[in-house]
């Protein structure tokens, strides 16, 4: 009697679970087609009154109502741009020191470090950058810079430590510990025995490095360094501390700036004019085009290099 | 290839090794920096009225942020709240159920596409959904706007542990005549349980130092979170404005409440790594 009873409502139970779980994931599906449509019809009264003028207008006027994203646009790609510069080669050479040089005792507790960095929030990098790193820059770093490069435009102008230079430096070491982690597992899935074999054909441990890590994970690496790309774009919080939060275009990295994240942290939650809110949802439009295209090429990239190199997990 | 004498060789190789070595420690020393300065700052600013009582106007002495620190808890456990179900469900459809079917590989593609979401986005998303159409910031958009963060997180690593659970377990189980959702709640889920838990606590490390998604939603309140659909006052916004006050005192407890916020997220990710040797 009770076996057949059972028999009886199982299924049921299991349509219902079934459904729940189909319930949740077409959930997800709706969350993200609601967020696309609800920032696409946001943006839309910005879309009409400036077209795709935008993107390459430096105007931002609230008083006469002109908006253009030029200048967070410039902000946001310079200040990535300056940090992966800093933290590609840096994360390269740690992760090499990490898998290559440093014995057991010194790469586990160093990796589990930076494994852990990579979880501090990065409102910590900005408030550091504002408050440790901003004086230094304007007392010692950019004074050297504007010396050493002559009389370079890049380095030209009031040295206030904060602006353009000083986002993608605080970006770059907030980036650091999680490219270095990502480098890091990409070096060890080479096998050991095809750098075995450059070993025993007499090669040092650099150009082991150089000529089989590197050219092995190559493209591990770039998926890598996207990754970090995708990161340190659509980064606010510690930019919005350092960057100066100016709407301004100048030749000089000195120069205060704004990114797009940036913009909309600080001018967001003020804006009342419709077409204030409108320009700024635009500008969030293009930063989330940007950033999603980025980490969703590298995401896959990433994956196809992983089946390809035969350690899926 | 070009030859090269050993001896040459042997010095590039050992220079590289000094260079790698030298920059590892830069940047390591560089990050411990940035550590050295939370915690001394930090503590300097930890007291009991710290913990215990309301802010205080600037230039008052005895001000706390135990008002920020009650609804930073209130608001990320919100967000688990609203997350972690649908997640978990959302996994297990893919694990389970979808597997090689179309619909299940457009939920994996948004699932991706919602992990490179910058985070200040979903604060705008959720400011046009609930913000915008109430009128006021509340503490539950704040809480959405993270269960946003973390629902791709948690979708991801649910199905990452759940393919990792054998196969011929779910068979067993079925051949005894259990029905389907009790062999994946009671066989497949709890086999998965320690991955599970460790995806879950990564992503609530990662939301509760996120301010960016909180700036246009909850806002922040001197006052205690007595109700959340009010501005909700929380640790990390208060960073943000205390941070870039002109007053002192205030950028000192700013500096506490940085320390306080570092503190529980590595502790949170120390969990879940142990959690993962422990396995």
């Amino acid at each position: 009697m009770a076996l057949s009873e059972r028999r009886v409502l199982s299924p049921a139970a299991d349509r219902v679970f079934r459904s729940t779980a189909v319930l949740c994931a077409l959930s997800v599906l709706l969350l993200l087609l609601l967020l696309v449509s609800t920032l696409a019809w946001k943006s839309l009264p910005a879309v009409r009154a400036f077209g795709a003028g935008f993107l390459w207008s430096d105007a931002w006027n609230p008083v006469t109502g002109a908006y253009g994203a030029l200048s967070s646009i410039y902000g946001t790609l310079a200040s990535t741009l300056i940090a992966l510069l800093l933290a590609v080669p840096l994360s390269l050479t740690i992760a090499f020191f990490l898998v290559e040089l440093a014995p057991p005792v010194v790469s586990r507790p160093v990796g589990v470090a930076i494994e852990l960095l990579a979880a501090v929030p990065s409102i910590i990098y900005g408030m550091w950058g504002l408050f440790v790193f901003a004086p230094l820059m304007s007392r010692h770093l950019q004074p050297a810079l504007a010396r050493l490069s002559g009389d370079s435009p890049l380095f030209a102008g009031a040295q206030m430590g904060i602006g353009i230079l000083t986002a993608g430096l605080i970006l770059a070491l907030m980036i650091l510990p999680f490219m270095t982690a990502v480098i890091r597992d990409v070096f060890s899935l080479v096998p050991p025995v095809v750098k075995e074999a450059a070993y025993g054909l007499g090669a040092t441990k650099w150009e082991v490095a150089r000529q089989v890590t590197l050219l092995y994970g190559l493209r591990g690496v770039i998926g890598a360094g996207v990754l970090g790309l995708g990161r340190a774009i659509g980064e606010t919080m510690a930019v919005t501390f350092v960057i100066g939060n100016e709407h301004r275009l100048s030749t000089s990295l000195f120069a205060p700036g704004n990114t797009i994240a940036s913009t909309l942290a600080n001018e967001f939650s003020e804006a009342s004019d419709p077409l204030y809110v409108s320009s700024l949802v635009y500008l969030g439009a293009i930063l989330l085009v940007i950033s999603v295209g980025i980490q969703w090429a590298a995401h896959s990239w990433l994956a196809r290099v992983e089946r390809r190199s035969g350690a899926w997990r | 290839m070009r030859r090269r004498s050993v001896a040459s060789r042997r010095i590039v190789d050992l220079a590289m090794r000094l260079v790698a070595g030298s920059a590892a420690a830069a940047g390591i020393l560089a990050l411990a920096w940035i550590l050295a300065t939370v915690v001394s700052r930090g503590a300097a600013a930890f007291s009991p009225a710290f913990f215990t009582h309301l802010p205080t106007p600037p230039g008052v002495a005895g001000g706390g942020l135990a008002n920020a620190m009650l609804g930073t808890l209130l608001i990320t456990s919100l967000a688990a709240l609203f997350s972690i179900p649908m997640g978990l469900m959302a996994g297990v459809y893919l694990a389970e159920f979808g597997r090689e079917s179309r619909f299940a590989a457009a939920v994996r593609m948004a699932t991706n596409i919602l992990m490179g979401v910058p985070s200040i986005i979903s604060g705008v998303f959720v400011y046009t959904l609930l913000v915008a159409t109430t009128g006021h910031f509340s503490g539950y958009a704040g809480a959405v706007a993270l269960a946003l963060i973390m629902l791709p997180v948690i979708v991801r690593t649910t199905e990452d542990m759940l393919l990792l659970v054998p196969g011929a377990l779910r068979e067993a189980g079925l051949a005894l005549g259990t029905p389907r959702w009790r062999v994946t709640r009671d066989i497949v889920l709890r086999s998965a349980s320690k991955g599970l838990l460790t995806g879950v606590l990564l992503a609530v490390a990662r939301v509760s130092g996120e301010t960016a998604p909180l700036l246009f939603t909850s806002l922040n309140s001197p006052y205690w979170p007595e109700r959340l659909g009010q501005p909700t006052a929380n640790l990390t916004v208060t960073i943000f404005s205390y941070a870039m006050s002109p007053f002192r005192d205030w950028q000192a407890q700013a500096w506490g409440a940085a320390m306080l916020i570092t503190l529980g997220v590595l502790a949170t990710s120390l969990c879940a790594r142990l959690l993962m040797r422990g396995k």
